[in-house]
């Protein structure tokens, strides 16, 4: 499991990678959501993979006799993913809005704001 | 219990800003109850900052669970200072927004999200846990793609797709280096981490994660090779707004740099290596981009990149003089960068344009304004007795110790040119004699501005200049300051004991 889960997050980076180094906006925020779930995977993988084993303690005993699932990174994942879906939602709108204005979509052709002046 | 007050200047934030989406519907309600806020903001962190100047470190846990377990709220020294430094910089920003930031753009809520952005701000400097720092980094984040997008116009769209693009990585950076992080020690306290990243054997591990998170703060803070961004957007918005991003945005970079630098990755020759040789390559790339440079906004964002080399130098060469002079440099630049950002407002306001081939005779017309510009102005360059000169001399002192003499000439010439740089923006836009523009229609030129208006543009000007001059002729308390904040950030023993209870 933790073997696929690892081929898994390294694919999301680089497919996120590939497509943010695209010219066009579009492939750049897909790009930029890849990674973040690539991110969120990579918390749930090194937050130790356990199953079937809750947190929780045992009536008769005070402390955890076994190994048990870390409920911490799932609470940094809910966090990080409710994060970047407000980031990503902006990002669309953005882009939808910065199309209109600029006409077009190629980040080639986005350089005014370089430009000596 | 007094160590709730560790909270308040996050909370006075939250409040107004939550107010202010009441009043969303009146402008003129929503511009004094911002300055009100900002003034209870000021005199809260004034409060904070007294408290811990006498008591120490004080520390908060939210949920009054014990540390490590939950999140801590801690405000030492340093924390206390730059949130004590964001109220000054919101207070001028807010008054100086009321003043010129167009009526359509108040009425999309830009004040509600320039509080929400002090509010990130000021919890990125109090929090004592690092996702919860990833999280204040993402309110920061997200409040200024509002402010840099709102208005709507060519150019701001373009450049808030570069910035945009860039933040969201770098947070994406910083995120994966927290995991993995969190996958080496089980723990995501500053404090703790502090005391488990110390332990781990395989220190190759520890370095690659340091280099992540170098890397995620670095896009941020605008560093060398990474700042492509920040000549690409900042000059963009509106004045008010390049004020508070010029001023505060990059400084919770090298905030966060120092802290996770200074607590948590201590004593790796490889970084130090690495962070001496990015600061000299940001003061020098940064230097020769504004050297080239003829819009007065682009050369004052190239110019806060290449401060930016003064601060990780002083973190580079980790001696407790040389994160003292890092310190009272960043104190000094907050303030100094705000300013400026309003300086080049007013020019814009009175000349309605940023080009230096088209300014000139600001000084025949306006004498008493030059003479208000040329504070900020000349503290930059650091001309003694005004307040760049201290830190300088800290650091170039610091480098001579180590006999780095790369070093001495990236700060001496980076401070040359900036020389340079502010010399030749003196004689263009102030001396010359400038060309007769053509009047833009519709643009609400300086003269055309109410009392009222020209008043709030110039009050926070006075403000802010009036603080420059207190840092460089009280340096020596400013000097005091820093080197306590420095002993305690040199000591991580001390932030440990104070978060754990050790």
């Amino acid at each position: 499991m933790e073997f696929l889960l690892a081929l898994v997050t390294g694919l999301l980076y680089a497919a996120g990678l590939y497509m943010m180094l695209r010219r066009s906006l579009v492939k750049l925020i897909i790009g930029l959501i890849l990674i973040g779930n690539g991110a969120n995977m990579l918390i749930f993988l090194l937050g130790r993979i356990t199953k079937g084993l809750p947190p929780i303690i045992p009536e008769e005993s005070k402390v955890f006799l076994e190994p048990y699932a870390d409920p911490v990174p799932q609470a940094l994942i809910l966090t990080a993913i409710v994060i970047s879906f407000g980031l990503q939602s902006f990002a669309i709108v953005l882009i939808k809005r910065a199309y209109k204005v600029v006409k077009t979509d190629d980040l080639d052709q986005m350089n005014s704001t370089d430009e000596y002046s | 219990m007094i160590n709730h007050i560790v909270l308040y200047p996050i909370l006075v934030q939250l409040f107004f800003a939550i107010v202010l989406l009441f009043a969303w519907n009146s402008v003129r309600l929503q511009k004094s109850i911002s300055i009100f806020g900002c003034i209870v903001s000021l005199a809260l962190s004034i409060w904070l900052f007294i408290t811990i100047w006498t008591k120490g470190t004080l520390t908060i846990q939210a949920g009054n669970w014990e540390a490590p377990f939950g999140i801590t709220f801690v405000a030492d020294i340093f924390a206390a200072t730059l949130v004590l430094l964001t109220a000054i910089s919101g207070l001028a920003v807010s008054i100086f927004s009321a003043g010129t930031i167009l009526r359509a753009r108040f009425k999309f809520g830009y004040l509600p999200i320039f509080h929400f952005l002090l509010l990130g701000l000021n919890g990125a400097f109090l929090t004592g846990d690092i996702f919860n720092l990833y999280v204040w980094f993402e309110i920061i984040i997200i409040s200024s793609f509002v402010l840099i997008t709102i208005g709507g116009e060519k150019k701001q769209l373009e450049g808030a797709i570069k910035y945009f693009t860039l933040n969201i990585l770098a947070s994406m950076i910083f995120l994966t280096a927290i995991a993995v992080l969190y996958g080496l020690t089980g723990s995501l306290n500053m404090a703790d981490l502090a005391l488990k990243v110390a332990e781990i054997e395989n220190r190759g591990l520890v370095e690659i994660t340091a280099l992540l998170f170098l890397i995620g703060f670095g896009i941020k803070a605008a560093i060398f090779p990474l700042y492509f961004w920040l000549p690409a957007s900042y000059h963009t918005p509106p004045p008010a707004v390049m004020a508070i991003f010029g001023g505060l945005l990059t400084k919770v970079g090298v905030y966060a740099l120092i802290r996770v630098f200074t607590l948590i990755f201590v004593g790796e020759d490889f970084l130090e290596t690495i962070i001496l040789s990015i600061a000299g390559l940001t003061l020098f790339s940064g230097a020769v981009g504004a050297l080239v440079q003829n819009n007065i906004v682009k050369i004052f964002s190239y110019l806060i990149i290449c401060h930016i080399g003064f601060m990780i130098l002083g973190l580079g060469l980790y001696t407790e003089a040389a994160i003292a002079g890092a310190v009272f440099y960043l104190i000094h630049d907050i303030v100094v960068k705000t300013n400026l950002f309003m300086v080049s407002g007013l020019i814009y306001r009175i000349k309605g344009t940023f080009s230096m081939r088209d300014l000139g005779g600001l000084y025949a017309h306006y004498p008493m304004f030059s003479l208000l510009m040329i504070i900020p102005l000349f503290s930059l360059i650091g001309i003694p007795p005004l307040s760049g000169f201290w830190p300088k001399l800290a650091l170039i002192t610091e480098s001579f110790k180590i006999g780095n003499y790369w070093l001495i000439g990236a700060v001496l010439f980076a401070t040359f040119i900036t020389l340079f740089v502010i010399a030749r923006m003196w004689s263009e836009v102030f001396w010359k004699d400038g060309p007769v523009l053509n009047k833009v229609p519709n643009f609400r030129y300086f003269q055309l501005l109410n009392k009222r208006q020209k008043l709030q543009m110039i009050v926070p000007m006075v403000f802010l200049a009036m603080v420059s001059l207190y840092i460089g002729f009280g340096a020596e308390h400013i000097q005091r300051l820093s080197s306590r904040i420095a002993v305690e950030l040199m000591n991580n023993q001390l932030y440990i004991e104070a978060v754990l209870n050790k």
